[in-house]
């Protein structure tokens, strides 16, 4: 049976995380930067996972794991801290967040 | 070899098991006694001075601990000299912490719950103790992240306060980002090398077959992260408004610890992976096709010209201090862009001297900040006859960040100077000491509006008799550092070593 070749896993990956970076740089909404910021994550996901299988080697799998678990931790802190500035001052959008300037 | 056995674990992991059980029981004691404060501020003091006596304990030791599998001869984590020291610093700035966070006027009101402080500010200095020692690109992500996500909630802890929360959501945006770009270069090189461990990697890459543009475009994005984390330009965009907005005790503690562990892991992840051998004088060898010492000198230079050129036109005292401590960064990147042992000497020097003067400033500034209620420069107009003994403390730890004899910042600079002189790098060291002259401005600034400007108001800046005397605990090794430095030299000495050079 032919499997898909590396190459394909890698690219997409990597668009995965231009798509990520690019949301992160671009997008004014805090929910919207950390949904980019996962998607940052799960392109390095698909990489060790990718690399994992063509290597034959468990380690990139175990990887997978602690980065999953860890990604769960940062959103639940990520939204705590959205959920506290929007107490504050009523809005999520980054360009209004800004009493401190250079 | 590949059992892990306890009595392992017992003798060399000392400090961490330390830390993580008083986690346990600081939220135990949270549940119990919570209204009594004091008793929850003296249980994490112990906790940290048995943690810091066990790391004590431990000098000299040399081992790994935690193999992944059968027949693998390289651990989890590795237990050396540095690892030591930097556990050593950042337990002994943790204890330092404790006491700022008792005196803090910002952690007085009913809202502060000190309990989870503890809990988070131990998580924290639990990731840094395995940052410091880790060995495994796993074990360094994992605890970079507990590191991380501790001092996010850290940062935002005032609850109901817009500066607080909006450093917070600042530095959790940048910090997960960076930490995002670095976990992808981490893949790249886990498919490069198909390990993970450090010290693997340095055996696969001195085989020719490795992609060098790969190679390094997946560095660069390791770099990214370990550069957020000790905050080197062009890394450095949240430092001063996460500081400024921060807690004060939570501010000098990411100025001095985590930066700290941010170091050690830098070191470590250079020295380890990418540096074949150590010369019989000292010099790190890099491998062919493979010179990272300019990116690191520009890197450098790049801190601590930002650095003190921003710090220039700053009126608060908190956001001047970011600065400062960027330019800090940009020093002790200096010292080991030298890559030779004698620049590991200097770091070493300069980061437990500046553990003490940085906290001390900050402490300085607290004591202001608790009467006075902000940080702004003009707060400090006429201290110098509203309460002479806290400017004089003030005006030795500035003069110690300059690194004016006699205090112990010149000992750190002069290490410095020497390391980049042994390595003929004169003109980083012209830069470095025209930078020097430069944070003369600011720094001086600060004394000039205590002791030569007339004060706004009539508000007394009291300080008790524990606080000051706190104070001078710190004042008094920058002096004797300043002028008896021999000894503080050897003990540092002792610790250049890393495992497996």
């Amino acid at each position: 049976m032919n499997s898909i070749p590396i190459e394909y896993y890698l690219i997409l990956s990597a668009f995965m995380f231009s798509i990520g970076v690019t949301g992160v740089l671009i997008r004014r909404n805090a929910i919207v930067v950390f949904m980019s910021i996962e998607l940052m994550l799960n392109s390095a996901n698909l990489t060790l996972v990718a690399f994992s299988s063509y290597l034959g080697n468990p380690i990139g799998q175990v990887f997978v794991f602690f980065v999953m678990t860890v990604a769960a931790a940062e959103a639940a802190v990520g939204l705590a801290i959205i959920i506290a500035i929007f107490r504050n001052k009523l809005t999520v959008n980054i360009d209004e967040i800004n009493i401190f300037k250079w | 070899m590949g059992n892990i056995i306890i009595n392992d674990l017992w003798s060399f992991l000392k400090p961490e098991i330390f830390i993580a059980g008083g986690i346990f029981i600081i939220l135990l004691a949270d549940l119990v006694i919570r209204d009594n404060r004091k008793a929850i501020h003296f249980t994490a003091l112990i906790i940290l001075i048995a943690a810091f006596a066990s790391a004590l304990l431990q000098m000299g030791t040399e081992s790994f601990i935690f193999y992944l599998g059968k027949g693998n001869n390289h651990g989890l984590l590795a237990v050396d000299p540095m690892s030591t020291f930097i556990k050593l610093i950042t337990i002994f700035s943790t204890i330092l912490i404790v006491i700022f966070t008792i005196t803090s006027e910002e952690f007085k009101g009913s809202k502060f719950k000190s309990g989870e402080f503890y809990t988070l500010l131990f998580g924290m200095l639990l990731g840094m103790l395995l940052l410091s020692s880790g060995a495994d690109l796993i074990i360094i992500y994992v605890s970079l992240e507990l590191l991380s996500l501790s001092s996010y909630v850290l940062a935002g802890f005032i609850a109901g306060s817009n500066r607080s929360s909006e450093a917070s959501l600042k530095y959790v945006i940048y910090g997960a980002t960076s930490s995002g770009i670095m976990l992808f270069g981490i893949s790249i090189l886990y498919g490069l090398t198909g390990t993970t461990n450090l010290y693997a990697i340095h055996t696969i890459l001195v085989s020719p077959h490795v992609n060098y543009l790969t190679l390094g475009l997946s560095i660069l994005m390791i770099f990214i992260g370990i550069g957020f984390k000790i905050s080197a330009v062009p890394f450095h965009f949240w430092t001063p408004d996460v500081y400024e907005g921060s807690p004060l005790p939570v501010t000098a503690y990411l100025s001095v610890a985590s930066k700290a562990a941010g170091f050690a892991l830098l070191i470590r992840f250079i020295k380890v992976g990418f540096i074949s051998s150590v010369g019989t004088n000292g010099f790190w060898n890099f491998y062919e096709n493979f010179d990272w010492q300019l990116f690191l000198i520009i890197l450098s230079i790049a801190s601590m010209t930002v650095g003190n050129l921003t710090a220039l036109w700053q009126n608060n005292v908190k956001r001047m201090l970011a600065y400062s401590s960027i330019a800090h960064a940009g020093y002790m990147l200096l010292a080991i862009a030298v890559l030779s042992e004698k620049g590991m000497l200097a770091f070493l020097v300069y980061i437990a001297i500046y553990m003490f003067m940085n906290l001390g400033a900050f402490y300085a500034v607290m004591l202001v900040a608790n009467k006075k209620g902000n940080e702004e420069i003009s707060s400090f107009a006429g201290l110098g006859y509203k309460n002479p003994y806290l400017a004089f403390g003030l005006s030795i730890f500035l003069i110690s960040l300059t690194g004016i004899p006699p205090t112990g910042g010149f000992i750190g600079k002069l290490y410095l100077f020497i390391a980049l002189l042994d390595g003929d790098m004169y003109w980083p060291a012209l830069i470095a000491l025209l930078n020097t002259v430069i944070s003369l401005y600011y720094y001086v600034r600060i004394i000039k509006e205590m002791y030569l400007t007339k004060a706004l108001d009539d508000t007394t800046i009291e300080t008790s008799k524990t606080e000051l005397t706190f104070m001078f605990a710190l004042v008094a090794p920058i002096l004797v550092f300043g002028i008896y430095f021999t000894p503080l030299v050897n003990f540092c000495t002792n610790f250049v070593r890393i495992l497996g050079f």
